[in-house]
């Protein structure tokens, strides 16, 4: 596997690239120009760019009120402002009105690390997946982020995209399908799963390859969209691995894990199983690879929380 | 103190401000040196606060609203000896609490901002607190001038306003630059002295980097009986380092080798300038 461009880059590229072609197309920025590397979108299509200041509240009605005409409409903006401050502007005025505003949020996660928790989306699934009508997506590599901001165009419901702004693996062959709604399996496994999401599957898949080395055979899968949720992919993985471990790039409350979680219990499956994310404590501050190696989201930390709950597992 | 002991503090901050984010690949530099005058004055000059009266409930409050110039606050924090300043040294790295804004793991910060748009609120209910409480501290607090966009800080203003909040003081750093450009270019602030006015504030205007300006400025607080105090307090983005001054794409970038060699030649030469005219060599 090798590293691609960050996911940042790649939604920047495809997005002047789409909008070129369809004038209709118009991005919205909270002076997040910059951030969301728009430069050279806003140098090249003036027309299709509108900033209102550091007002995410604003960016957010904003952009309802222009998706409301029947414009595609990309509110771009760090993912821990868009969808703490501009929370109810989405509720509101984007799922609840039904205006579909393509709500972008940059720089997810803890890809602001040293900055602090005020930089910090560790809520934003949680928050998200408890409104109803929109849709939650987060990709984890150059492939998935392309076909996710293509898929934006045309989606009939208002969506949620998030990535960070490092380079990210290349995690797929260019024929792959790409599907909102449809998980993405990277690797065929019979002894344990990673499911997982966003920037949080290349570490996974790192994990598997050194799980592999050990005789363990791990399946993974990129979760990359959590609502509408691919429940097939997940029993099937309950059903052919006896340990499942899913890990996201977002505290263990209310995100991919517990969503996993409900549905394995109404579906009466009790597979050994982990969630690893953010605990709820005072976070540890560094670079996104440092916190991710902090909390066990590292090829390493994975590999060993794979080994741990299938040593706790009988085999079946 | 001084003024002239000050304005040598000023050289000093400058100089940490720019070894801390040097050290640390990374910090916010042009809006650190804009508003670093104005944290001399405050806390060398105007307030009420050091590390012997920090948990004193009659010390005075500083919120730093802007926290992404928190590199100002560490290096006058660390002056004033509410840590040692080689903590620094750890500015951004794993697992320092010395993080890239304003928390209250670090000694001396009241409160945790980094999100614009907060610190208002925070300084208007502390402020209001004294009140209930009758109790004679003040607060201060410091806004960029791109954050007034945050419809917050209007929201906040206006409860100053109706309760009298004379022993609160909101002080706008005016460096008219943003991270995307021009604050008049990105959204439109003017004629922002006149919305202040119609707000209900008692508004003083003042050159933001001047420090006998400020220490004047400052000694009229409160401007009015039963109004909140606003300093319109204009500032050059990047003050004190030629090339970084008035320039938008110094929000935040980090001095190369080059850059900070000359940058502290800069400081050298003020430093030096300050000295002679004191010594009355010149
Ligand atoms: C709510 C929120 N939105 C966006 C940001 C990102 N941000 C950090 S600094 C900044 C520009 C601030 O400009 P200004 O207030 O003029 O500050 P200064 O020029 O003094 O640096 C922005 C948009 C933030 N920290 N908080
Ligand atoms: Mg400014």
């Amino acid at each position: 596997m090798e590293y691609g461009k960050a996911n940042l880059d790649i939604f920047a590229e495809t997005l002047l690239e789409l909008a070129s072609a369809n004038r209709d197309i118009l991005v919205v920025t909270s002076d997040s120009r910059g951030s969301g590397k728009l430069g050279p979108f806003g140098d090249a299509l003036p027309h299709q760019h509108i900033e209102v200041g550091i007002a995410e509240q604003n960016l957010v009605g904003v952009a309802a009120g222009l998706a409301s005409t029947g414009k595609q409409v990309f509110a771009v903006s760090p993912a821990c402002f868009l969808t703490a401050r501009a929370l109810e502007q989405i509720k509101n005025d984007v799922a609840y009105s039904d205006n579909r505003v393509r709500v972008i949020g940059i720089s997810a996660g803890v890809s602001y690390g040293a900055l602090g928790a005020t930089h910090h989306s560790l809520h934003d699934y949680a928050a998200l997946r408890a409104i109803n009508n929109i849709d939650i997506v987060a990709p984890a590599d150059n492939f998935e982020t392309r076909a996710a901001v293509r898929a934006a165009i045309e989606y009939p419901r208002p969506l949620y995209l998030r990535f960070g702004k490092r380079p990210m693996l290349n995690l797929h062959a260019p024929d792959t399908n790409f599907e909102i709604g449809r998980a993405i399996t990277i690797r065929e496994g019979s002894d344990v799963t990673f499911v997982a999401i966003g920037e949080a599957v290349a570490p996974a898949a790192l994990a598997a390859d050194q799980l592999a080395d050990d005789g363990i055979s791990t399946r993974v899968i990129s979760m990359h969209t959590l609502k509408p949720f691919d429940e097939a992919a997940l029993l099937a993985a309950a059903a052919d691995t006896r340990a499942l471990i899913t890990v996201e790039e977002h505290s263990v409350g209310g995100g991919l894990g517990e969503r996993c979680a409900s549905l394995l219990m109404e579906h009466r499956l009790f597979p050994a199983f982990k969630i690893v994310g953010f605990p709820d404590e005072y976070m540890a501050t560094g670079s996104q690879a440092e916190i991710f190696a902090h909390y066990g989201i590292s090829p390493d930390g994975l590999a060993l929380t794979a080994r741990t709950l299938l040593q706790s597992e009988p085999t079946r | 103190m001084q003024a002239h002991e000050m304005l040598l503090k000023s050289v000093a901050y400058r100089r940490s401000v720019l070894k801390m984010i040097k050290t640390s690949q990374a910090g916010h530099t042009g809006g650190s040196l804009s508003c670093l005058d104005i944290l001399n004055v405050l806390y060398n000059y105007v307030m009420n606060v050091s590390p012997e009266n920090f948990h004193d409930p009659n010390r005075d409050r500083y919120i730093q609203s802007k926290g992404h110039s928190v590199e100002a606050l560490y290096a006058v924090l660390a002056d004033k000896g509410f840590f040692p300043e080689d903590d620094l040294q750890t500015l951004n790295q794993y697992q320092s609490h010395y993080i890239g804004h304003p928390t209250r793991k670090v000694n001396g910060v009241e409160q945790n901002t980094g999100a614009l748009g907060h610190g208002l609120s925070l300084a208007v209910g502390t402020a209001l607190a004294a009140k209930l409480d009758q109790r004679s501290y003040r607060v201060f607090t410091l806004l960029g001038d791109g954050e007034l966009a945050e419809g917050s800080s209007w929201e906040a203003s206006m409860t100053a306003v109706h309760y009298k909040l004379d022993n609160l003081t909101v002080i706008i750093d005016r460096n008219r630059l943003q991270i995307t450009a021009g604050t008049e270019d990105v959204n439109r602030l003017e004629p922002l002295h006149a919305k202040f006015m119609a707000f209900g504030y008692a508004v003083h205007q003042c050159d933001g980097n001047d420090i006998v300006g400020l220490m004047h400025t400052f000694d009229h607080l409160p401007f009015a009986p039963g109004k909140p105090s606003l300093i319109l307090a204009n500032t050059t983005k990047g003050k004190g380092i030629s090339f970084m001054e008035d320039t938008v794409k110094w929000h935040h970038r980090v001095p190369t080798d080059a850059e900070y060699e000359i940058a502290t030649r800069e400081l050298d030469a003020q430093e030096a300038e300050l000295k002679a005219v004191n010594s009355g060599v010149r």
